[in-house]
């Protein structure tokens, strides 16, 4: 039978849960790297058992280490990020320009065919490329030095580049998304990129309909339908079926649009996943009631998720990368909590249990599926 | 031999459990906090960018340097480190601030 292996980042190490394909026991191993933040922990989809984290501290900085053995053991690899060529200047919160400047690596996004390669999303905003297995990383510039980066603001986060999809399809097509920025398509592999927000509206910046200054929160895509994408933005839910060219509101009758994660099924292109938070200022589920929110209908019409999920007294925070789906069937659904705990469902999201309860704030969730 | 100190992650990150011993010359140029660094991240290169940025090479905000019962973090990178340390009587002694983390 096959096996689960979950990879939990936190604000004080990362952790790896596994069980096998019943998802019913599970192992908790961790911490590696105590007392480290762990923004992301991966696996690359080529060999399961190469695995990159992205390491980072406000004492000693950006580390990134890979591990060869499915997380046995761990080397530090490469931490280089310099910016190539002229850094430049964004907006700070205040409006006023401020130089770019590294803090830390939010995402890793390992090839889907080369376990060497393997992109990094930067605070502040910047897209790597390391081909080496994260010995050397190279900026992709292009992003950065696009004409609206002088323009792009930091969102409460920072000014980060947190999600990085690689199409499964269209060869050399990459989606970034950068808060609060918004969401950027590359076709030539990062040599040059298109804002894609037309559709966004977002009230916290004195243009709704800018071409950028959009505070995405994360994006998904289903591999089968690769020109369909999903959205959290700061508030509302969105969806676009041409690429990210347009984007439409899918918000429907969920309690709050304000949400960090959105995740599709493995088998279900049209079946997604929100957790609702009540608002930019309360980051804490609406009634204190956690409930994950599934749309079998591409968005629009949303039903709460709520059997096994604290229904009282419950304002934890889920973060944008702290979702995942494995490719079992039914499919599973994870996500940790700010408050410490990993959540799953094995049955499409219809039933939910702790896997554990008191671990740091969660960062990340990614799950492998073992042969 | 100059003797160095790191901090637990820094330990853990180097794969070693006590003091780190150096040699570093001073016969022919004075012992430095540069010349210390430079010969730790060398033999540990996965300290490099830890303790000082890896471009500028300035000491990272959180990092403080204390020998003999004296902060030297702010004192120039080139100074010469006390004699008991270069003696290898005191150790050069990195750590984490008190908050950072």
């Amino acid at each position: 039978m096959s096996g689960v292996r979950v990879l939990v980042g936190t604000r004080k190490g990362a952790f790896v849960l596994t069980s096998d394909g019943r998802r019913g026991d599970w192992t908790v191993e961790g911490p590696h790297f105590g007392g480290w933040e762990i923004y992301h922990l991966t696996g690359s989809p080529a060999d399961p058992n190469r695995l990159y984290a992205s390491q980072s501290g406000g004492w000693f900085g950006q580390l990134i280490q890979r591990s060869d053995d499915g997380g046995k053991s761990w080397n530090t690899v490469g931490n280089d990020f310099a910016y190539d060529g002229d850094v430049g200047e964004h907006l700070w919160y205040d409006g006023t320009p401020r130089p770019w400047e590294f803090k830390r690596i939010w995402h890793l996004e390992p090839s889907r065919d080369d376990p060497d390669t393997v992109y990094a999303g930067a605070e502040d905003a910047a897209l790597y490329l390391s081909t080496d297995g994260g010995a050397k990383w190279t900026e992709l510039t292009a992003l950065r030095t696009h004409p609206t980066g002088p323009s792009w603001q930091p969102g409460a986060g920072g000014l980060c580049l947190h999600t990085i999809i690689l199409d499964p399809v269209h060869q050399g097509r990459i989606y970034t998304a950068i808060s609060a920025a918004g969401a950027f398509r590359s076709d030539d592999g990062g040599a040059s990129w298109l804002p894609i927000n037309k559709g966004l509206r977002s009230g916290e910046i004195p243009d709704r309909d800018a071409e950028v200054g959009h505070c995405v929160h994360h994006i998904t895509q289903h591999p089968s339908r690769p020109d369909t994408l999903f959205m959290q933005k700061h508030w509302d839910v969105m969806r676009s079926d041409d690429a990210g060219a347009n984007w439409r509101e899918v918000s429907g009758n969920l309690p709050s649009d304000f949400g960090f994660p959105i995740a599709v099924h493995a088998h279900e292109p049209e079946t997604i996943y929100v957790v609702p938070i009540k608002s930019d200022s309360e980051h804490y589920p609406p009634e204190g009631k956690l409930r994950v929110y599934r749309s079998r209908t591409g968005g629009d019409e949303w039903e709460p998720l709520t059997r096994g999920l604290p229904q009282s007294d419950c304002y934890v925070n889920i973060l944008r990368d702290a979702m995942a789906v494995d490719a079992l069937d039914p499919c599973g659904i994870y996500f940790g909590t700010t408050g410490g705990q990993v959540y799953h469902s094995a049955d499409d999201g219809d039933s939910w249990a702790p896997i554990v309860r008191d671990l740091p704030p969660v960062l990340s969730v990614e799950v492998q599926v073992l042969p | 031999m100059i003797r160095v100190v790191l901090p637990a992650h820094l330990k853990t990150l180097a794969h070693v459990t006590g003091e780190v011993k150096l040699e570093v010359s001073g016969q022919e140029s004075p012992v430095t906090q540069r010349r210390v660094l430079d010969a730790l991240e060398a033999r540990y290169p996965m300290l490099l960018g830890t303790i000082r940025d890896r471009h500028s090479g300035e000491r990272r905000a959180f990092v403080r340097f204390y020998a003999c019962e004296d902060d030297l973090s702010n004192s120039s990178p080139d100074a010469p480190l006390p004699e008991r340390v270069v003696a290898g009587e005191e150790p050069f002694i990195v750590l984490g601030a008190m908050a950072g983390g």
